[in-house]
């Protein structure tokens, strides 16, 4: 009776329950990191909106490069109407900053260097600093989407007063 | 008649509540102190018997044990701190400059925590090298250098969140730069970048998950390695110098002169003689 002839493929009741209970480990553990991986990704953020009010255009004289630290852009004032580039360096993140001396824009961690058109002139920065999409409120106030890329020098990515 | 102090301890360690803790019994005896070291919990991760030459100072330089030091000081000090550390945006950064200006031996616990951190990066990198020059990484102990490059990377992550904690411009910045290091990572660099900060620039979010790392997950698991990291050194034959190591190394070790030392091979599966529990003979 103990000879029973067993397939080659046959499983004893032992290791039927061990891959029973190894699949189950691991289904529990595939959910477990499913669950995880959403539970740690904030469904709500309180940061503040991409959307900028800039103020009255007349803040901003001809020629001029204004910057707004707290949002991170620059309302630029050129010939060609106003225009709003991103302050933060396309290299790792930090604040650029606005020369007048020497007619450029610099980052203080790497030493990337852009003109005012955001193209870039020297440095680690892999790309020019993005144009933001800027237009007029009804009130008359400048606001600049900084969520929102427009292409450098087209003609809708100026606003003309 | 006043007994003496040593007789106060030996009545001490004769009584029954002693005894209840501390099995291996008492004595002097080459048993008892090797029960000792293997009963107790603590040390029981340590090999029973220690060849002093292997405890001299030009062996190892004793950086790995000062490392284990530097840690120490970093959870004896790190702990009283989160007693005053709010890790919330609007007061975390006041409540860093209470503990330096306000709080009794604040600056002191904040400085030492600070100062140890340097000073542990700076001894895993000092032990690394010393590791690696003297060959020590070499079968039969690679796995050990694994987990010590797990070490390393659980240290630099340990300083890199406990950077952000003061919340200062300092801080802001290099988390700021360090986090977009992280996105460089192809495909899912964006998705690291937001579950590391909890969204999408450093802020109330971030601060909070650099501190539960900082003060939760990453010491948790600088443990677990660490003590795996001592273990590992038992079981791969303390610290004696092993003949895979370079033999201006062994000679340096053994005070001159060559040692054979015993090790893996087909004639040799198992190792034996190197001696964990002070068995093997010199010159074997």
């Amino acid at each position: 009776m103990a000879d029973e002839i067993k397939k080659s493929d046959d499983v004893s009741r032992r290791q039927f329950f061990a891959k029973l209970g190894l699949g189950s480990l691991g289904i529990a553990a595939a959910g477990t990191a499913a669950f995880a991986y959403q539970y740690l990704e904030p469904n709500v953020l309180f940061e503040p909106s991409p959307v900028v009010n800039a103020g009255k255009p007349d803040r901003y004289p001809l020629g001029s490069v204004t910057i707004d630290v707290n949002s991170g852009i620059y309302i630029i004032h050129s010939d060609e109407g106003y225009f709003s580039l991103s302050a933060v360096c396309t290299h790792l993140g930090c604040m650029t900053t606005w020369k007048p001396e020497l007619n450029i824009i610099a980052c203080p961690c790497h030493g990337s260097k852009f003109e005012q058109s955001g193209k870039k002139i020297e440095g680690p920065a892999p790309k020019p600093l993005p144009w933001k999409r800027i237009w007029l409120n009804d009130d008359g106030d400048l606001l600049v989407d900084r969520s929102t890329d427009v292409p450098p020098l087209a003609r809708d990515s100026f606003v003309r007063v | 008649m006043a007994k003496t102090i040593d007789q106060h301890f030996d009545n001490l360690r004769g009584s029954r509540v002693w005894r209840s803790i501390f099995r291996s019994g008492t004595g002097s005896s080459t048993l008892k102190r090797a029960l000792a070291v293997q009963q107790n919990v603590f040390l029981h991760l340590f090999s029973t018997k220690v060849r002093t030459r292997m405890l001299s100072f030009s062996a190892t330089w004793y950086l790995g044990t000062l490392t284990l030091g530097t840690f120490l000081i970093l959870v004896a000090t790190g702990i009283p701190l989160m007693f005053y550390y709010h890790p919330s945006a609007p007061q975390a950064y006041a409540d860093t400059k209470d503990l330096q200006f306000v709080v009794s031996s604040g600056l002191f616990l904040r400085n030492l925590h600070r100062w140890s951190a340097h000073v542990m990066v700076f001894l895993v990198f000092a032990h690394m090298f010393k590791v690696f020059y003297r060959g020590a990484y070499r079968a039969p102990r690679e796995f050990n250098w694994v987990i010590g490059v797990i070490l390393l990377l659980v240290t630099l992550l340990l300083s890199y969140t406990g950077y952000l904690l003061p919340w200062d411009q300092l801080a802001y910045w290099a988390i700021t730069v360090g986090s977009n290091i992280a996105s460089a990572v192809p495909v899912m660099g964006g998705k690291i970048h937001f579950l590391l900060l909890g969204g999408n620039a450093v802020n109330a979010n971030a601060l909070l998950r650099f501190y539960v790392l900082h003060c939760m997950i990453l010491p948790l698991a600088a443990m677990f390695f660490v003590a795996i990291h001592f273990w590992r050194i038992r079981k791969d034959g303390g610290l004696y110098s092993h003949g895979s190591e370079p033999a201006t190394v062994r000679a340096n070790a053994f005070g001159g002169g060559e040692v054979k030392v015993p090790t893996l091979s087909p004639q040799n599966p198992q190792g034996q003689g190197w001696g964990t529990h002070g068995d093997a003979k010199e010159g074997q």
